[in-house]
């Protein structure tokens, strides 16, 4: 690396790559510089390593959602009898295009940000790359994702400064994006399952009794007072289905059991905040709660028991991964608690409340990090005012 | 005598500790020298010439706005050099030691006088701005601490030594300088004698020794408010001076570090040259960081250069023993030092000596992770929230959050604990001397 280093420094040859090069350079070997002012020994932990970790913690959800997929696919044409693999082999051919077009859009347009700077190129993406495959439906045509992503990086991200400085979360802009520009694509039977062959693979005829539609696609319009939520061939759905996570839905969102390994190493490590966390769940689970006690045929639902209503849909997968980026939430601790709690009953709110959109929690946590910096002016503010309040007793 | 517990914060075990408490004794001083970098917000005008002699204690400049501070020659001798660096900045004047004169006090006279006279006036720092306090403005309170908390840091009741006995002369002094009352900031089970002073005890890693730390958490200081912080040597200094007349400027310095193959106790005088300091010590140089002073807040000196007046603390440490380490952001080894979990060294157990050289570590970010410096300062400030507003230069949320509490050396921890990796002490410097200049 350092023989063929001074071609990328500003005169050489390839100076428009010099980011580039930086990023390689770091991402191979630590960066070299000592600490010329301040403190003289440094922790270990940097941000690459920080984003790692999260990634890492997406990995249990990334395997088990391409499972899903391959899962979902074979139940729709028929052949539920394949084995693991062969849905496994299926869902990871499938989602891979997606990953592959997430990371090339995103990164090219923070490779090209950084360079444009001569900034080093910064981690954030690391993360958002493989959050968007996870939450986008399988079935969203690739130029869509790739128009979205384009956008949320740049209007979401790069606008405001690149990482560490976005308002909202880049990886639900793009899928707010997508929700908004191209609503049919984005709900119905024909988002959440994918039915035609991936690379050549898994072709077939759909069963006669397919019905594609998620859960809560199915729940916003159930009609009557019987709650009927069945998987993509008419049969219902347990409770346990939802919680392993065999039912339809964005590749990541599905599983509540590597969700939940997702959360223990987020927590274990300390990079997410539990605080955030927790309270979306308690605020979730009360909202749910509350909107059970008062179940009405008009919205239906308000008949899923709260336990139910956690686990399906994205609200697991929201709150552990999405509600907890520190960049767009809420940074003091007492705002944490009400950014997080907040976050929960928004959720259900949107859910129960408003048919149009059977998935509440993108909106509120969208909604949330809008009112994040508030939260935190108010609550610094009450240390403001402590502080001033010390200082004139005192006069 | 109360007692606070400080939860946050973190201590830091490096290798090279000191483990007996013996204090060695070193051939005299080559040469000495004053850095007027160290007295900060002091701008020198001289009163010695290169080839003048000099008696211990006698000026070699003053303030350029308040003659009457005055910044001493630790030893006798001739002031062999003024070196100078860009626009004249005076770098450091540097003395040959030679013959015992040295000047004399009347403690009969007004305690202010005689303590801007000694040079002992330079060894104070006031918050606000963490700069050498103004003659002219009465503190509220004095605030003392007997103790350092820093990794490797010397313990104080070893520097002091026998010097302690002045302690108590040294907080009558002070008493008469303040309408408030002198506090004495104390680890657990250290006694120190000082009627007239309110000593509390503080539970807690560091930075517990950090007087700022200690001030906030008994009497903060608020807009409008002066106080004078020191540390128990200054004080015991103090103290000799008011009894003897003579400002003693020996000094016990700890010299350790993973380079250090003799960790222990050296006593010699400020200012004194690293080479007799660090004299029998077989260091590789060129592998070396020197600094006078702690991993934290120490100032990097050059192996031919001197130690710092604020410091009694000298620690080596590697400059960078792994100048090529690969992918050092997948490292799952414990010995990559790190205090979160996302390394592993906390399976092995935080508390035990780590190796530390003196690599970043990673690249400068914008600030991503929540509570990181929250955790490691132990006042009632948003460090966080704080930083921005410095670093956004306004002025006023600055004043609001509590700028005028803090030290850079309170967000040193924070420094080392950055994911982002920013230079917070830094910053806070910059924001301190910009409110300073905007103020006055």
């Amino acid at each position: 690396m350092n023989k063929i280093e001074p071609s990328f420094r500003p005169g050489g040859k390839l100076a428009k790559l010099e980011s580039v090069y930086d990023g390689m350079e770091t991402f191979l070997f630590t960066p070299n510089a000592t600490s010329r002012s301040g403190a003289h020994i440094h922790d270990g932990n940097d941000l690459k390593r920080t984003m790692i970790t999260v990634v890492v913690a997406l990995i249990p959800a990334l395997l088990f959602g391409m499972y899903n997929i391959g899962y979902q696919h074979y139940l729709a044409i028929g052949q539920s009898h394949v084995g693991w693999f062969t849905m496994f082999l299926y869902g990871l051919l499938a989602l891979l295009p997606v990953i592959v077009v997430s990371y090339a859009v995103g990164l090219g347009i923070e490779f090209i940000s950084a360079q444009i700077h001569h900034k080093e190129i910064q981690e954030g993406f690391l993360v958002t790359g493989i959050l968007i495959p996870l939450i986008v439906p399988i079935n969203t045509p690739l130029w869509m994702t790739a128009v979205a992503t384009a956008f949320a990086v740049i209007f979401a991200k790069e606008v405001f400064g690149g990482t560490g400085m976005n308002i909202f979360n880049v990886a639900l802009i793009t899928r707010a994006f997508l929700f908004f520009a191209y609503p049919s694509r984005m709900s119905g039977d024909e988002a959440f399952v994918k039915l035609d062959s991936a690379f050549g693979m898994g072709g077939g005829t759909v069963v006669d009794t397919f019905t594609g539609a998620t859960p809560l696609g199915q729940v916003a319009t159930n009609v009557g007072d019987q709650l009927q939520v069945t998987n993509v061939l008419g049969e219902p759905i347990s409770c346990l289905d939802a919680f392993i996570g065999y039912i339809p839905g964005s590749p990541g969102e599905t599983s509540m059991i590597a969700i939940l390994i997702g959360a223990a190493i987020l927590l274990l490590t300390g990079i997410a905040s539990w605080r955030i966390m927790c309270s979306v769940f308690v605020g979730g689970l009360g909202m749910a709660a509350l909107v059970h006690a008062l179940p009405s045929v008009t919205y239906p639902a308000s008949m899923l028991d709260p336990m139910t209503q956690l686990c399906l849909g994205g609200f697991a997968f929201g709150a552990v991964f999405m509600a907890t980026d520190p960049v767009t939430g809420a940074r003091t601790t007492v705002g944490q608690y009400i950014y997080g709690l907040l976050i929960g009953v928004f959720a259900i709110l949107i859910r129960v409340y408003n048919s149009g959109y059977p998935e509440g929690m993108m909106l509120a946590i969208l909604l949330m990090n809008a009112f994040a910096p508030l939260i935190d002016h108010c609550v610094v503010s009450s240390n403001i005012k402590r502080r001033a309040r010390r200082a004139a007793t005192k006069e | 005598m109360a007692t606070v517990r400080l939860k946050k914060g973190f201590d830091i075990h490096l290798l090279g500790a000191i483990e007996n408490k013996d204090i060695a004794f070193t051939s005299p001083a080559q040469s000495v020298a004053v850095v007027p970098d160290d007295f900060h917000g002091i701008i020198p005008r001289m009163e010695k010439k290169e080839g003048d002699a000099v008696a211990a204690g006698e000026p070699l400049y003053h303030d350029k706005n308040d003659e009457a501070i005055k910044v001493v020659a630790p030893v006798s001798g001739i002031v062999k050099e003024v070196r100078r660096g860009e626009r004249r900045h005076i770098n450091a004047i540097i003395i040959s030691p030679e013959g015992n004169a040295a000047v004399t006090h009347d403690p009969q006279r007004p305690a202010l006088d005689v303590l801007l006279a000694s040079g002992l006036w330079v060894m104070l720092r006031q918050r606000p701005y963490d700069v050498v306090p103004s003659p002219g403005v009465r503190p509220r309170d004095i605030f003392v601490t007997a103790f350092d908390s820093a990794p490797l840091a010397p313990d104080l009741d070893v520097v002091l030594g026998d010097k302690s006995k002045f302690i108590a002369k040294g907080v009558e002094v002070l008493s008469g300088l303040t309408d408030g009352k002198v506090y004495i900031g104390t680890r657990k089970g250290q006694s120190i004698e000082a009627t007239g002073a309110v000593v509390t005890t503080f539970v807690g890693p560091h930075p517990a020794g950090n007087v700022g730390v200690q001030a906030a958490n008994t009497v903060p200081v608020n807009k409008g408010e002066v106080v004078w912080t020191l540390d128990i040597v200054t004080l015991a200094r103090i103290g000799e001076l008011f009894t003897t007349g003579k400002v003693s400027h020996d000094t016990v310095v700890a010299v350790d570090g993973e380079m250090v193959q003799q960790p222990r106790y050296v006593k010699t005088v400020m200012g004194a040259d690293l080479a007799t300091v660090l004299k029998n010590e077989a260091i590789n140089v060129a592998q070396s960081r020197f600094i006078s002073g702690n991993v934290l807040t120490g100032v990097k000196v050059e192996a031919d250069q001197w130690l710092r007046a604020p410091y009694r603390h000298v620690t080596i440490i590697p400059e960078n023993n792994d100048p090529d380490e690969f992918m050092g952001w997948a490292a799952l080894s414990p010995n990559r030092f790190s205090i979160y979990r996302t390394f592993t060294t906390w399976l092995r157990g935080l508390g035990k000596p780590v190796s530390m050289d003196s690599r970043i570590k990673g690249g400068e970010r914008a600030i991503v992770r929540t509570g990181e410096y929250d955790a490691m300062l132990p006042m009632d400030i948003y460090g966080e929230f704080l930083i921005k507003a410095i670093i956004s230069g306004d002025i006023d949320k600055m004043e609001q959050l509590g700028i005028y509490e803090i030290a850079p050396e309170d967000f040193a921890l924070a420094e080392f604990a950055d994911t982002s990796k920013l230079e917070l002490q830094r910053i806070v410097r910059e924001g301190l001397d910009k409110l300073r200049a905007e103020m006055s």
